[in-house]
């Protein structure tokens, strides 16, 4: 089973996202764009395990939510910087003022924020209770900053403040034919890599145990 | 309900037993203005509206950090055991953030009119800047209180309430300052509906999320 999870995974994130189709910058949505929803998918399946953990006090949820965690800081910054390259050809500069790069850069100080909570404890049952509350909060507190605020002022990114979005003009169905395969494989793949941690923590802590 | 009076009671009177630290805080509030006003007014003697603005709200930021990390750190580890048995968390929680509440009233109210009185006064909607200033206290207490809850269980509260809050707060103070620059230019009411539903939400989200999630708090 976990065998077959990984061939997948390996297949889909492996050859999708490499598969060139325009050679324009549009080539960076089958990256930047699918980073930031495998971003949220990642924060949410934190999050989620930050509840299970809540209710069941299982140390293993705990492991689970902070791998997720730190996938989805991995992706954020990745997300960042495929941003910042492609807003360095189309706006003329890689960090324009934009409502959704002030809250990328948040959400990045929130979770530097806690994985710094994480470290000042020693006690197990203690920091898993307390980081996964943080993180509910937290999240709770940052998503009205990303779905709703960019709404509300003007941005420059498609679909907010006036200007359309992708779907209208620029994705003929080739495009698309990527564009969807790309967000499920990067989510995948950052599914796998945490899983791939979260396998070596375990490993880790049998061995700590056998000690 | 009858509860939570009693733990308001409480608060109260504890916080007027050891009347220094409320006094330190409006001396803080006092200072910091006094500051601002040397350089800006005694220096240049003009100060645009948007630093006018955001000044107040830094000063008041740092003010509710600094008197709502003690709300939880002030009382014994004993103590907190023997609420602990006696009241439901729930109550606890509820209490502290009606307090916190009422003391960053107290606290922005009293520092608006400090400052007001230090650094002139711009602004042309008072109404609706004093409805910003009861939204925003009401937020930074929501948010500080869980924050203070969740940064005095480990060692190094002061620190790790700075870096744990200011990310979370800062939809709101982003929100709060607008709201409070269109008070300030004398917009209507009508224009600004938007922000004010927004903040109410966001108070609404953290008031819910902070009642739910508080007994696993108390639990350790």
């Amino acid at each position: 089973m976990v065998l077959l999870f990984y061939t997948v995974v390996q297949g889909v994130a492996g050859t999708i996202p490499r598969q060139p189709v325009l050679n324009e910058t549009l080539r960076n949505v089958y990256f930047h764009v699918p980073l930031w929803f495998g971003m949220m998918t990642l924060m949410a399946a934190s999050v989620w395990f930050g509840i299970r953990y809540l209710r069941g006090g299982n140390i293993k949820d705990d492991e689970y939510s902070s791998e997720f965690a730190n996938t989805a800081i991995l992706y954020g910054a990745l997300g960042f910087l495929t941003g910042a390259i492609w807003g360095n050809y189309t706006w003329g500069t890689p960090i324009p003022k934009d409502p959704k790069i002030i809250a990328v850069e948040v959400g990045l100080l929130i979770y530097s924020a806690y994985f710094v909570l994480r470290s000042s404890f020693d006690d197990e049952q203690k920091r898993g209770r307390l980081s996964a509350v943080y993180n509910i909060f937290a999240f709770a507190a940052f998503m009205p900053l990303v779905w709703i605020l960019p709404r509300m002022t003007d941005s420059l990114h498609p679909g907010n403040g006036g200007n359309p979005a992708f779907g209208k003009y620029d994705m003929d169905n080739r495009v698309r034919m990527v564009f969807y395969p790309a967000i499920i494989g990067w989510t995948l793949l950052g599914i796998w890599l945490t899983s791939l941690r979260i396998r070596l923590r375990a490993i880790k802590r049998l061995k700590m145990e056998q000690e | 309900m009858q509860e939570i009076k009693a733990l308001i009671e409480k608060e109260i009177r504890l916080e007027w037993r050891q009347k220094y630290a409320l006094n330190g805080m409006l001396l803080y509030i006092i200072s910091t203005v006094f500051v601002c006003y040397m350089n800006f007014k005694l220096k240049v003697d003009i100060i645009e509206p948007i630093t006018w603005n955001t000044l107040f709200w830094i000063i008041l930021l740092f003010s509710a950090v600094n008197s709502i990390t003690k709300s939880f750190t002030q009382e014994g580890a004993g103590r907190q055991l023997y609420y602990y048995t006696l009241a439901s968390p729930q109550g606890i929680i509820i209490s502290k953030i009606i307090y916190n509440t009422l003391l960053m009233l107290v606290l922005s109210l009293l520092g608006f009119l400090i400052y007001i009185i230090m650094m002139g006064n711009p602004i042309q909607n008072i109404p609706m800047y004093l409805v910003c200033l009861v939204l925003g206290a009401i937020g930074f207490a929501t948010t500080l209180t869980m924050v203070a809850g969740i940064a005095s269980k480990a060692e190094n509260t002061s620190t790790l309430m700075a870096i744990l809050s200011f990310p979370i707060i800062l939809p709101m103070l982003m929100m709060i300052i607008k709201l409070s620059k269109s008070a300030m230019d004398g917009l209507g009411w009508e224009t600004s509906y938007d922000e004010i539903s927004i903040l109410l939400a966001i108070d609404a989200i953290v008031l819910s999320i902070s009642y739910l999630l508080f007994p696993y708090l108390w639990r350790s």
